[in-house]
């Protein structure tokens, strides 16, 4: 499913591009994604794609009911089915590679990309990482990640609002992902669309920071819903702003008691070892499972 | 705005419906939407026509079932309705819950000829 708003427009095309492989004001090197394009738009000509096309399969299973010359079809089908479908795929590859995919929401500004280069910068020498990165534009925080010599792809969404399944999938099959490593994916920064997404992901982490009020979590519910790890960044601040950290954490607990939670800084660092300690035990842990 | 791509994925789902139904048209798409299944059915409702323009479903009755809330207490078994996901047990007080009713979002059914 392509989720780029106003189609037909090129702004508003979703680009996948390397740092410095891909210039990103040249739009026309992903052939693969205008084709998905005209797939989505040519609707009662082409068969979409074969993923698709098994998901059609599967599903076959509503009832056709002959009435005069109209016919009622009940499809009783989900609606983010395909998009459910195709984040179970690449689970499934993540699984089978022992791939550790973690899938990094939050607002923007909340400091995704600062603790993201924290955490390469500090565990890279220890563990395999690669990177999806998601904005609506630009490389900039693809090339921070470059910067640090791991492997990154960037996604332009274009208008969108949200990483889907077949963007990820797409992304990475642009990149060799290693075996026994951590594929971390920072989604857009947007606290309501990406949280009906699944990627794929074993893990999702959204991220909250306390230059914001310590209500977001009431506020914004699906995404705490939907997360299994909250981060409390720029805690270095506390001193300075109104935001009450246990508050924060117990307006989220309201939605989902099952939350683990770090607080921490990625700036000064201050916290960052527990959070670094629950990635190598999540690591090993899952070459244990396997 | 991500209520466009759940819009386009209803679009790609009577689509495929019609077609492997032989239909030549779409008069009417029967959706079942939940209130805590995180679609703003105002939002919905304002991208909708962009999304069916130029499909078969541009001319189809558009009908919505919109489903409340319900969770199930698990401290206490209670059933109560809710409206935010935050909501506690009117009984125990507990947070513990499972949503029972109210994350519907499907196609129920279309009327096609």
């Amino acid at each position: 499913m392509c989720s780029t708003c106003g189609c037909g427009d090129p702004e508003g095309e979703v680009k996948i591009m390397i740092p410095g492989v891909e210039s990103m004001d040249h739009h026309h090197h992903d052939h693969d994604h205008t084709h998905d394009h005209h797939h989505d738009h040519d609707h009662g000509h082409h068969h979409p794609h074969s993923h698709d096309h098994h998901h059609d399969h599967d599903h076959d299973h509503g009832h056709h009911h002959h009435s005069h010359e109209k016919t009622i079809l009940e499809v009783e089908q989900d609606i983010l089915s395909t998009n459910d479908m195709l984040a179970q795929r690449n689970r499934g590859y993540f699984e089978a590679k022992n791939i550790l995919a973690i899938n990094l929401v939050s607002s923007p500004g909340s400091g995704k990309t600062s603790l993201l280069e924290a955490t390469l910068r500090d565990l890279k020498n220890e563990i395999e990482f690669s990177v999806i990165e998601g904005d609506q534009q630009t490389t900039n925080d693809a090339n921070r990640i470059d910067a640090l010599k791991i492997p990154v792809v960037q996604i332009n969404t274009g208008k969108g609002c949200h990483l889907d399944s077949d963007m990820v999938y797409k992304a990475f099959k642009k990149m060799e992902l290693k075996d026994n490593s951590i594929l971390m994916i920072e989604n857009v920064g947007n606290l309501v669309c990406p949280a009906l997404f699944d990627l794929g992901e074993q893990h999702r982490v959204v991220i909250i920071s306390t230059t914001e009020g310590d209500d977001k979590p009431i506020k914004y519910p699906d995404m705490f819903a939907h997360s299994d790890i909250c981060i409390i960044n720029k805690i270095d601040l506390l001193p300075y702003v109104s935001f009450d950290v246990e508050r924060a954490k117990d307006y989220a607990r309201r939605i989902n008691p099952d939350l683990t939670f770090f607080e921490l800084s990625a700036t000064t660092g201050e916290g960052l070892t527990t959070w670094y300690e629950w990635l190598r035990q999540h690591v090993s842990n899952f070459l244990k499972a396997k | 705005m991500h209520e466009l791509s759940i819009a386009l994925g209803i679009v790609k789902i009577a689509e495929d419906e019609r077609q492997k139904a032989n239909a030549q048209k779409i008069d009417r798409i029967e959706l079942e939407i939940g209130a805590l299944s995180g679609v703003e059915l105002d939002s919905l409702d304002f991208v909708w026509p962009m999304a069916v323009k130029d499909t078969a479903l541009e001319k189809a009755d558009y009908h919505v079932d919109f489903v409340e809330a319900v969770a199930e207490c698990l401290e206490c078994g209670q059933q109560f309705p809710i409206k935010n996901l935050y909501d506690n047990c009117p009984v125990c007080n507990g947070y513990f819950k499972d949503i029972v009713a109210g994350k519907e979002l499907r196609v129920k059914a279309l009327e096609v000829s």
